[in-house]
């Protein structure tokens, strides 16, 4: 991992496929950070949710593999049925512990991890969701010093998981999902 | 400076964990390692990781339930249902033509893995002739295990992925079910045999046909990943069969000389060579 290689951590449930469709078609093509998501989905989904995000974002979209390097200008998706977590040698780790929030992967461990191991500049971001997955995990990110920005509840299609996080964590912003993706732009140019 | 204050904290309750317990957790994978000793700490109410060593230390809190929240604490009946199929499909038929099985299921955890592997080579004919070895490094996780009886709230799910996994019953036929919880047949157990086993520090002890480790390597480091697979290799006969987690791989290790891949859906491994490289 670069020394001080930026990442955005981003949290999803219901409502999260359109979301993140439309927050990755916003992203420039040079990101010159890393994005790791969490999506609350059925493990069967996420092969047909790489490919169908790959088709309109310009920056390659992945699964994360254990033990695979962070790659910068990537955007990862979780396994299914598996927690995701950072490595501080910038790598991913999968587990198979207890359900948060009744979810696995889930995006409280994901965020936690994140706010725990990484070292570069860390965004978290909170999207559509109707539960309360990525509110805890959000307050650990700021309190690490990143910063969070979550989807606007009038917007989403699910308002509980942001207005979760805002109440919980705060927001250093709270956007429609057009100008999340311009903040991340703007946050990590080439 | 709050974050490397724990690091430090960490080193030393991983040491106290060796040096009173004789359990070496040091080659384990960081960042799971270290949510659990904060779920830990959750646990037994402390404020930091240096009163959980503390509380160690002074026998205060007991090791096995350290130990069992430390491993591998969670797993469903016929996880990831492919893999089942994979195993009916590719190795159930190679098993068959020996008089005699040995499999070694490496962390079983509670047993949930265990019965169901027990529930298809009963239905494949192919249990009477098997010991299945279920191991764990946590005695709670084992009692648990030989107890086999769990709550039933997953009971949906588990039926569904039995019938996945291609079960030819009904799962029903292989339970009673009272009071919110599900107690497995004896009979599914009677040719299993539970032990506390540890990868990091224990050895050989059978020759197996079928080794299944899955999703334990993920939270060792590669190092211990290492010495784990050349027991795996040592415990297995020629043409031996190891099947991992389905998101577990052994592509980063160096294995052409001991495995060759079957099945990415398992994954499922063959051992290969008669001597060690």
């Amino acid at each position: 991992m670069r020394e001080g290689a930026s990442l955005v951590v981003v949290g999803a449930s219901a409502g999260g496929v359109l979301a993140l469709r439309s927050l990755l078609s916003g992203l420039r093509a040079d990101l010159a950070a890393s994005l790791v998501i969490v999506l609350h989905i059925r493990e069967s989904g996420v092969d047909s949710l790489i490919g169908l995000l790959n088709q309109s974002s310009r920056i390659p979209v992945r699964e994360a593999l254990h033990g695979a390097p962070i790659e910068t200008g990537v955007a990862y998706v979780a396994p299914g049925n598996y927690h995701l977590l950072i490595e501080r040698e910038g790598c991913f780790a999968l587990s198979v512990d207890d359900k948060v929030c009744h979810a696995r992967p889930s995006i409280d461990v994901l965020f936690a991890s994140a706010a725990d191991a990484w070292r570069g500049p860390l965004v978290g971001v909170v999207l559509t969701g109707s539960n309360e997955d990525g509110a805890r995990g959000l307050a650990e990110i700021r309190a690490r010093g990143g910063r969070a920005w979550v989807q606007s509840p009038a917007e989403a299609e699910a308002p509980q998981m942001p207005e979760a996080a805002v109440r919980v964590a705060g927001a250093d912003a709270v956007l429609p999902l057009a100008d999340i993706a311009r903040n991340i732009n703007q946050a990590f140019p080439p | 400076m709050k974050r490397s204050v724990e690091d430090i904290e960490l080193g030393l309750f991983v040491e106290a964990l060796k040096q009173r317990h004789g359990y070496d957790f040091s080659g384990y994978a960081e960042a799971s390692f270290r949510r659990r000793v904060q779920g830990l700490c959750i646990h037994f109410r402390t404020d930091n990781i240096s009163q959980l060593t503390e509380q160690l230390l002074h026998d205060r809190i007991a090791i096995g339930d350290v130990v069992s929240q430390l491993s591998v604490p969670v797993s469903e009946f016929f996880r990831d249902p492919p893999s089942f199929a994979t195993l009916r499909r590719a190795v159930f038929p190679v098993l068959a033509s020996y008089p005699h099985i040995n499999i070694w299921q490496a962390g079983c955890a509670r047993g949930e893995e265990v019965y169901s592997l027990a529930i298809l080579l009963t239905e494949a004919g192919l249990y009477d002739r098997c010991r299945i070895y279920a191991t764990d490094i946590s005695g709670h996780a084992l009692a648990a295990a030989r107890e086999g009886v769990y709550p039933d709230r997953e009971l949906r799910q588990s039926a569904s992925s039995y019938f996945e996994a291609g079960g030819s019953g009904t799962l029903s036929d292989y339970f009673h079910a009272r009071y919110g919880h599900i107690k497995l047949d004896d009979d599914l157990k009677r040719n299993v045999t539970f032990a506390e086993h540890n990868l990091a520090l224990d050895g050989v002890f059978c020759e197996a046909q079928l080794v299944l480790c899955r999703n334990v390597l993920i939270y060792f480091k590669p190092p211990l990943q290492r010495r784990a697979l050349d027991l795996f290799h040592a415990s297995l006969v020629r043409g031996g069969f190891l099947c991992l987690g389905n998101k577990e791989s052994l592509s980063r290790h160096d294995i052409g000389d001991h495995f060759a891949l079957v099945d990415r859906q398992g994954p499922l491994y063959r051992r290969v060579l008669d001597t060690d490289a």
